[in-house]
């Protein structure tokens, strides 16, 4: 029974991650959310042709509506001077007040928002049963389970073809792919994956999985196709994780899971190898040091032997010249030292031969 | 048909304004033509309207006789460094065999002399023991070697070139140039966008100054005038006619 609970997430998180690698690098990552939204719009209009709020073709309104929003945003685009972030937010908030001012004005008898229709609680989803032959299994399994494999049939047998346009949408234009039907092509099942995974897991945690593990991936990979692996192995991690705490620790599983998203994000953001921001900043502090160290070599290079050496090579006036503290020229020159590249002589700092053979490989004097 | 690109009556405007205003232009093969003019005047929308990318108002572009889209797989192209996202997950040489998918087709996958055709762009751009680099990592001029090491496995007829020479040092410079004459030796067509002016001389044998209409359009000794300088940059023209002396 709760093993149903696990497998629901898995399927939905696999389903939804892997679209989401190319929202992030499409830099539309906040698309989920507008489409999140947006939805209810859909929702709203499908109720006025239909009257009832059980009706499947709700969710065919929503997802409807979720294209629509994609069409909006490009049809903002293509206007100059408006970025991503901006019409996003411009066609997310028009679309959801309109669908605010409908209920209110129309509707303010009937329990219609977002999660009458979209109920989105993983706890609750294995009560919602469909037979297939002689099992019973949960529908949003069986929902998600299909979003899965479309997502996968349509990625592999169009993966060049989606790669290219990612990258280089002109590129792929003049190759004749049509980038255009393409996009929407993607943002369509970007739709139908939002809207599926909705009902099964609740609005955040589609957000969540969407944005979290292709971000997270992003920081160890340097192929496409690695960055989709390690997406979906992130994934799964964060959901057979995130389910295991929150059984122990009694708390609502799409929380947990989309706090073990986020979890393993900033795990990443601070610790991963090269791009993380630890190894950044031990990198950056690295370079500073080698290239103050390479400046004391070449002052003493460009000084030694000269009339005023003595002044500007004395080890306690030289900090002053480089405007230095004294304790990071003492630092320097202890490193200079004990790489054998300098010698001390009357107070004064003096090129060894190694030191010679060190400035004269230096790549930006040459 | 003795011209391996045509230009007739093209106009582009984005909004009230013309951007490109009834452009002709006619290049015989085996050229390398260089288009230059002031910043807004034009130079990359008219590579964009060559390639379909935007929709003129007016008017038609067409290859060695042919329309676009009979020709369009023919066609090289290496869009402005800034116009693809270098951060994007991928390595040198996924890159370059980008310039394969075309004679590769929909759906279909790389086949092996897609990737050796890949390899051997590389070698010649002299980026081979980049191949499995992450596009992040390489330098500006590298940048530029590795997407013109893509449009030469397209082995197309004609390319077009939106300022391959930005931020490219010297050598890189020379090296993409030896290619390009490689490339018309074989009486290819190619077209480039470009800023420096001394180099014109040397570097193309066709020319057209453009600033919004066309100023000057022919071989290169004919229209590298001075008068047609002028012309063309207009209120900037004092300092470039100064730096041109040999004009």
């Amino acid at each position: 029974m709760s093993l149903e609970i696990l497998l629901i997430a898995v399927v939905t998180a696999l389903a939804t991650s892997l679209i989401g690698v190319f929202l992030v690098l499409r830099k539309l990552s906040m698309l989920t959310d507008a489409i999140s939204h947006t939805i209810l719009l859909g929702i709203v209009i499908a109720y006025y042709f239909v009257g009832d709020l059980n009706s499947p073709y709700l969710l065919v309104g929503a997802t409807l509506m979720g294209f629509m929003t994609v069409y909006l945003i490009e049809v903002l685009l293509k206007v100059k001077h408006i970025n991503e972030g901006a019409a996003i937010g411009v066609v997310f908030t028009m679309l959801f007040s309109i669908a605010i001012i409908i209920i209110n004005t129309r509707y303010r008898n009937v329990h219609l928002d977002i999660d009458m229709v979209l109920l989105g609680n993983l706890e609750f989803a294995i009560f919602d049963r469909a037979q297939i032959g002689p099992f019973s299994v949960p529908r949003s399994l069986i929902v998600m389970s299909v979003v899965l494999l479309i997502n996968l049939t349509m990625l592999n047998v169009f993966y060049k073809e989606i790669k290219l346009v990612s990258f280089d949408y002109a590129l792929a234009s003049v190759l004749g792919f049509f980038p255009l039907v393409l996009h929407y092509v993607m943002m369509t099942l970007v739709s139908l994956t939002v809207v599926a995974a909705f009902d099964a897991v609740g609005a955040i945690l589609v957000i969540a999985l969407m944005v979290g593990p292709a971000s997270t991936a992003l920081f160890y990979t340097k192929t496409l196709f690695h960055t989709i692996l390690l997406t979906l192995g992130v994934a799964v991690l964060n959901s057979v994780i995130g389910y295991q705490l929150a059984v122990v620790f009694d708390v609502t599983i799409s929380g947990m899971i989309a706090t073990m998203t986020l979890l393993s994000f900033l795990l990443s953001f601070m610790l991963a190898p090269k791009r993380g921001l630890i190894s950044r900043m031990f990198r950056i502090k690295r370079q500073k040091s080698d290239v103050a160290f390479a400046t004391l070599i070449g002052h003493i290079q460009n000084h030694q032997g000269t009339q005023e050496a003595f002044e500007e090579l004395n080890l306690n006036t030289l900090h002053e010249h480089l405007k230095w503290q004294k304790s990071f020229l003492d630092a320097m020159t202890d490193k200079a030292l004990k790489a054998g590249y300098v010698e001390i002589e009357n107070d004064c700092l003096r090129l060894t031969q190694s030191g010679k053979k060190y400035y004269e490989q230096l790549s930006f004097i040459r | 048909m003795n011209s391996a690109f045509r230009v007739e009556d093209l106009t582009v405007a984005y909004d009230r304004e013309p951007v490109l205003w009834d452009i002709d232009l006619d290049v015989p093969p085996g050229t390398i033509m260089g288009i230059i003019g002031p910043n807004g005047a034009g130079k990359t929308t008219l590579i964009k309207a060559a390639l379909n990318l935007i929709k003129p108002l007016s008017g038609s572009v067409s290859f060695s006789g042919e329309s676009y889209k009979k020709f369009h797989k023919k066609i090289g192209y290496v869009p402005q460094k800034g116009s693809v996202d270098w951060d994007f997950p991928t390595t040198v040489f996924d890159v370059v065999l980008m310039g394969r998918y075309g004679h590769v087709g929909w759906v279909r996958r790389l086949r092996a002399e897609d990737k050796k055709a890949a390899r051997d762009a590389l070698e010649k751009v002299g980026m081979s023991d980049f191949a499995n680099r992450q596009i992040s990592e390489l330098s500006g001029g590298q940048q530029q070697r590795v997407f013109i090491a893509r449009a030469l496995v397209q082995e197309a007829d004609i390319y077009f070139m939106d300022e391959p020479f930005q931020g490219v040092d010297v050598n890189t410079e020379k090296a993409i140039m030896t290619l390009f004459n490689e490339l018309k030796a074989q009486n290819k067509t190619v077209i480039v966008v470009h800023h420096d002016l001394n180099t014109v001389r040397s570097y193309f044998d066709w020319l057209t100054l453009l600033n919004i209409k066309v100023v000057a359009s022919g071989p290169v000794e004919k229209v590298y005038t001075k008068e047609n300088i002028q012309r063309t940059y207009r209120s900037d023209t004092l300092l470039t006619s100064e730096r041109d002396d040999n004009v």
